[in-house]
């Protein structure tokens, strides 16, 4: 027999990826299934393909014996059983920080921070672009890349280099300086769009089509990629003791990553790592890009594309692909969905770093706003366990605060001076 | 007289195409994209029922782009294609 190898044949799909426990694709609109490989819309009604597993036992002696990263959590991941040996970023395993002094200036009994900013990049992208990294070498790509509004760029351009090989991030071209900065420094070709995010979304799509061996971390390996922030939910559940919270309150872009901590809950409960209810789970948004916060209130199932107009550019997504599933976790959990004015955004900033000392990016600010806002309006129980998460760090978003926050005084080098300001207790 | 519309075809409907990622095809004057996906799904049978749903209008996981706008911002299918538009039909699970 003949075995003929076609040397056109461009770099395509392995046969047999090893991706764990993972056994295949299916879609969340229409159940069509598919073998695992690079895809990521159904081709039956263009619906999101979703990572299906069969796992077999997984216990938390054998969890809490792994790595301190997201990598002790792999049997519960689309990768390689070894995919902690492999050169990466070892992300996760961040703080859970208890906020006593945020909770009582809101009048909350138990709160909590997940502070994603510890993570190598500064942000919970870092997870997902593991994870994405991990699925895309398994998967035959050669390069990585992705369209951003600024963390992702970080992770990916990181995550690239650490692991030897080319990336291109796409981001838009009124982004954020110090995002700019903290992509370029690590080497890709990065490309700056005028546009909006969407419209960069939108670029790396039709991109995506034409490079067949570039992984866009968040478009045709999304389906891997968004499996990562399943760790988010992990992590909270062991670190408050194979516990759940009773309520989460979680940003919302892509609106992937609120619906990834719900499936999070969710496995663990059914693989009996925890006991109770799934958390009620809240999303947060700006009002300058609000299309789910407004579908939520107006009892819509579809969720209408806005033009963002925010400083919180890391959530600034006008077209959200998760948007109808963000819906369907806030309503089936008991949640909701609700949006905050930039003014009340940097006035949350200003108040997590005031009370708990954690310096949060926009992002982070909206998600303390919103939990703000939703205990004015009764609809976050305050006699229960509450846990926010802070995705990412202040010192990429200091144009948004820098007008706020300052000197208190500039004095000449004397005590005298310094006397005369009255700002020392006597 | 009759106008010339190209559309970008995305990944999972190229089978459709024989692989062609940009074709062209001919609607009237005054069409608009119910046309073209009309004149489409003449030249590649079945495309059209996977760019549109059960009741006829653009699935909730697709994008549709005239030029350079989100049908969605216009006026859905009802969005003129006057000759020389470029048309982009693209899946929405991206980005995030």
């Amino acid at each position: 027999m003949t075995v003929t190898i076609d040397a056109a044949t461009p770099a395509g799909p392995r046969r047999n990826p090893d991706l764990g426990a993972a056994n295949g694709l299916s879609c969340r609109e229409c159940g069509a299934t598919s073998p695992l490989g690079p895809f990521y819309a159904c081709t039956e009604c263009f619906g999101p393909l979703e990572v299906a597993y069969g796992y077999g036992r997984v216990t938390r002696e054998r969890i809490e014996a792994g790595p301190k990263s997201i990598w002790r959590y792999r049997d519960l991941l689309p990768v390689p059983a070894g995919v902690a040996e492999i050169p990466n970023t070892d992300p996760g395993f961040t703080r859970l920080v208890r906020a006593d002094n945020l909770a009582r200036e809101l009048g909350v009994k138990t709160l909590w921070i997940k502070d994603d900013s510890g993570n190598p990049t500064h942000s919970f992208k870092d997870r997902v672009v593991a994870v994405a990294l991990a699925a895309a070498r398994e998967l035959g790509f050669t390069v990585l890349a992705c369209p951003s509004t600024g963390n992702l760029a970080n992770a990916v351009a990181a995550a690239a280099a650490r692991a030897g090989i080319r990336s291109y991030v796409f981001v838009p071209s009124n982004l954020e300086l110090p995002k700019i900065v903290t992509s370029a420094v690590y080497g890709p070709t990065l490309v700056a769009v005028d546009g909006h995010y969407d419209d960069v979304n939108r670029l790396a799509s039709e991109l995506a089509g034409e490079h067949e061996d570039w992984a866009f971390v968040n478009v045709n390996v999304r389906p891997y990629y968004a499996e990562g922030s399943k760790t988010l939910g992990f992590e909270v559940a062991e670190q408050l003791g194979w516990r759940l919270p009773s309520q989460v309150v979680i940003p919302v872009a892509s609106g992937a990553q609120l619906v990834k901590v719900d499936k999070a809950f969710r496995e663990l409960i059914s693989l009996g790592l925890v006991e109770g209810d799934p958390p009620r789970i809240f999303g947060a948004q700006a009002v300058g890009c609000n299309p789910v916060a407004a579908a939520f209130k107006a009892g819509h199932d579809v969720v209408r594309p806005v033009r963002p107009d925010t400083i919180a550019k890391s959530l600034a997504i006008g077209n959200p692909a998760d948007g109808p599933y963000v819906l369907d976790v806030a309503r089936r959990t008991g949640g909701a969905v609700e949006d905050v004015t930039d003014d009340e955004i940097v006035a949350g900033i200003r108040l997590l770093a005031r009370t708990e000392g954690i310096f949060a990016e926009t992002a982070g600010g909206v998600t303390v706003a919103v939990l703000a806002k939703l205990l004015r309006e009764g609809l976050l129980d305050p006699e229960a366990e509450t846990v926010v998460f802070n995705t990412g760090q202040g010192l990429k978003t200091l144009d948004a605060i820098t007008s706020a926050v300052g000197p208190t005084a500039t004095i000449p080098p004397t005590t005298e001076a310094f006397d005369a300001l009255a700002v020392a207790p006597r | 007289m009759s106008s010339t519309v190209t559309v970008r075809v995305p990944t999972i409907l190229r089978t459709y195409t024989t692989g062609e990622s940009d074709v062209s095809v001919a609607v009237g004057d005054g069409a608009t994209l119910s046309d073209v996906v009309g004149a489409l799904d003449t030249a590649y049978p079945g495309i059209a029922g996977r760019v549109l749903d059960e009741a006829g209008q653009i699935r909730r996981f697709v994008n549709v782009y005239v030029n350079d706008d989100d049908v969605r911002f216009a006026a859905g299918l009802e969005t003129p294609t006057p000759d020389g538009t470029k048309v982009s039909i693209i899946p929405a699970v991206a980005g995030g």
